[in-house]
């Protein structure tokens, strides 16, 4: 009747969780359409993962470029060729840093806010009592949170780029004294629209893949309050982990 | 809103709402219910009694089709619960309220968006008619003037009261109390005693209740159930059960320490295990 | 649930500064439309057979300062050879009109620039002049042929040594 569980090897366990999590989207892109009909709910999420993460991104994203600007002069000036820093900004903030330092920064700002948030709701009953309300809080949570961060994570890289590229633009062209026109012409020579789109392609993989980490947690976080803790660590060191590797994967697969 | 048609396949006692039969549960290789049976009748009070680590919320969780058992059946309303589909299911949900131990309300939502939830997720009525049915229900459990509160500013018999009239908004005809006693004072335990009552005469609304408050219990219930490792091992009126004088029956109604429910966790011989003895624990079956 | 004035705000906000950036990112990153200042000096033009990889924005020098930026590249279906138009800096306005412009390569990896070689004439440049003599970019590729042909016929590394004429292939 009861049947003893098998005890699972470390293997078995990360295959588990694989499946466990793909399972997991699938019935979260089930609810997606149902969900869009009610916008309101997934504005809310979007200000929750993107304009409450603005200033972060912001902030981080101007030091970001402001050592581009430094190490990129100290790097292209041994050759002579300073006037590349532009292109070399650009290209490294369109390409990695905008991308993966945002999603970095999303896992921590949004996605444990975003794990905690759900984790809570699970240990006080209020998914369960959704349920018992008829209500499906995959389709009424957990659907629009997910949305909402997978919308917010290629705007918030794309402000992260720009203000990366205005952080770089102060260092070497108003600190380190390379020539505006040749910062700025040389970029627009070398940066193709390939260029945007890899960033871009890639922000929206790590926008899915760390939403998806961040509401599978919480969904599943262990009803105890040292359970909330340990979804949201567990949260940052997943997608740190799976942002890192697939931009890995991503950059091979663009090369 | 909530269907009134009842199955077609209404099931042998016709009174009976919820009806589990033979059901057995086990989580891992624990065990917890085997071959429990009980019925809740229409328009009565029934309380579920047991004491702690007995599986009560785990019943509740079987009645509400959270989860389904190993083997033998709960109906409710006459339907297989655990073989309904999830459009069923929901339908079922529908007809029933349920309030959590720490009343469960959507903490993003103040009082009265929580009480206004099922009805905004279930029908469309106009903003006019929300309001004036929840302020309805915020009023019959006293809290009309804490509409604009937030579950945080709430006390625990407030929050209660609040998830009461959440639960009672749809107009079920089943509803489900899960430890509604717990951590409240006096005078809150009294208030919630009251409602509960009052929500069963007033609205005729069927009533399970699973507590282990003995006292509070008696006042309200029609039927009790007690449960006692897997089993129901007594039922019948509170009167029934005052009178009866059933080891285990006993044991729970006046607070014995040491019984049929014993008060050492199974552990190896004391003294073998004081003396250094490197018996093996013995793994004392509980159920 | 109701509506959240600030919230909505917010979220507008961040949306549009998102795909404001997003916009600018796709359209002025690459190719040519960031004009940093206006054009705050005299136009200039010149005549290249070939200016390589010069962009607009590139900069214009004069003994290694810079004096002012290309403001257009255009090509004269006539005579086949590419007019570039030099916005130069009002401040620089004694500038010999027999003066020199080439286009040069600043570093082994760095742009392209024109440089200004002054002559020694009594009139100036002004608004509208043409610089008669032109030096084109030098093509690498060009370079190294040269050079290998020199080096086939026997006649050594002549001009091989010559610095930061380099361009990316």
């Amino acid at each position: 009747m009861s049947v003893v569980p098998a005890r699972d090897g470390p293997i078995t366990t990360i295959l588990r969780r694989i499946g466990a999590v793909v399972v997991f989207l699938a019935s979260i892109l089930a609810q997606c359409v149902p969900a869009l009909a009610r916008p309101r709910l997934i504005v809310h999420q979007i200000y929750n993962a993107g304009a409450r993460s603005l200033i972060i991104i912001m902030l981080c994203g101007l030091f970001v470029g402001m050592v581009l600007g430094l190490q990129g002069f100290d790097l292209l000036q041994r050759f002579g060729s300073e006037d590349a820093l532009g292109v070399a900004a650009a290209l490294g903030l369109l390409k990695e840093l905008g991308p993966v330092v945002t999603a970095l920064l999303f896992a921590g700002r949004a996605g444990t806010a975003l794990t905690s948030e759900i984790g809570l709701m699970r240990t006080t009953d209020q998914l369960t009592a959704m349920q018992m309300m008829a209500v499906d809080p995959m389709q009424r949570v957990v659907a629009p949170r997910f949305i909402g961060g997978v919308f917010a994570m290629p705007l918030l890289a794309a402000i992260f780029s720009l203000v990366g590229l205005f952080g770089a633009q102060l260092v070497g062209v108003q600190m380190m004294g390379v020539d505006a026109g040749a910062f700025w012409s040389q970029m627009q020579g070398a940066v193709r629209l390939d260029d945007v789109q890899e960033g871009f392609i890639k922000s929206l993989v790590f926008g899915t893949a760390c939403s998806l980490v961040a509401v599978y947690e919480g969904y599943h976080t262990e009803p105890t309050a040292a359970g909330v803790g340990l979804a949201t660590t567990r949260t940052v060191v997943t997608s740190s982990v799976l942002t890192l590797l697939l931009d890995y994967i991503l950059t091979a697969a663009f090369l | 809103m909530t269907e009134n048609v009842r199955p077609a396949t209404a099931s042998a006692a016709t009174d009976a709402v919820v009806e589990v039969r033979g059901v057995h549960y086990a989580v891992g290789r624990r065990e917890i219910f085997a071959g429990l049976d009980l019925a809740v009748r229409r328009g009565r009070v029934t309380a579920i009694m047991g004491p702690s680590g007995t599986g009560k919320t785990t019943l509740l969780r079987l009645i509400t089709g959270q989860i389904a058992p190993a083997s033998g059946e709960v109906r409710v309303w006459g339907e297989r619960v655990a073989h309904l589909g999830r459009r069923e299911l929901f339908a079922l949900r529908r007809r029933t309220g349920m309030l959590f131990q720490n009343g469960a309300l959507l903490t993003d939502l103040d009082v009265f968006e929580n009480v206004a939830f099922p009805v905004r997720e279930h029908t469309n009525l106009p903003e006019p008619l929300i309001r004036e049915l929840v302020l309805t229900k915020l009023h019959a459990v006293g809290l009309r003037g804490a509409a604009r509160l937030m579950p945080s500013e709430l006390s625990g018999g407030m929050a209660r009261r609040v998830a009461l009239a959440r639960a009672v908004v749809m107009d079920p005809e089943l509803l489900i109390y899960d430890e509604p006693f717990v951590g409240l004072d006096p005078i809150s335990m009294g208030v919630i005693v009251r409602l509960i009552r009052q929500m069963n005469r007033v609205l005729g609304i069927t009533s399970i209740v699973v507590s282990h408050d003995v006292h509070e219990l008696a006042a309200i219930a029609d039927d009790s159930y007690l449960l006692s490792q897997g089993r129901c091992v007594a039922s019948g009126s509170p009167e029934d059960l005052r009178r009866s004088d059933s080891e285990v029956v006993r044991q729970f109604l006046d607070g014995v320490a040491d019984g049929p429910v014993p008060f050492h966790y199974p552990a190896p011989d004391y003294r073998d295990e004081l003396l250094g003895g490197t018996g093996r624990m013995r793994i004392g079956g509980r159920a | 649930m109701r509506p959240n004035r600030a919230l909505e705000i917010g979220t507008g906000l961040f949306v549009l500064l998102g795909f404001a950036a997003l916009l600018f990112l796709t359209t002025q990153l690459p190719g040519s439309g960031v004009q940093i200042g206006g054009a705050t000096g005299y136009a200039v033009s010149a005549r290249f057979d070939n200016v390589g990889d010069l962009k607009v924005g590139s900069p214009v020098t004069l003994a290694g300062v810079r004096i002012g930026r290309v403001a257009a590249i255009a090509f004269d279906p006539t005579d086949f050879k590419a007019v570039v138009t030099l916005d130069i800096d009002k401040r620089y306005d004694h500038i010999p009109d027999d003066s020199d412009a080439s286009i040069q390569t600043a570093g082994l990896l760095g742009g392209k620039y024109v440089g200004i070689g002054p002559g020694g004439s009594e009139t100036y440049l002004h608004a509208g002049s043409t610089i008669e003599f032109t030096q084109s970019a030098i093509v690498l590729e060009n370079l190294i042929n040269k050079f290998f042909a020199n080096f086939a016929s026997g006649r050594g590394a002549g001009s091989a040594s010559e610095p930061q004429e380099s361009t990316k292939p």
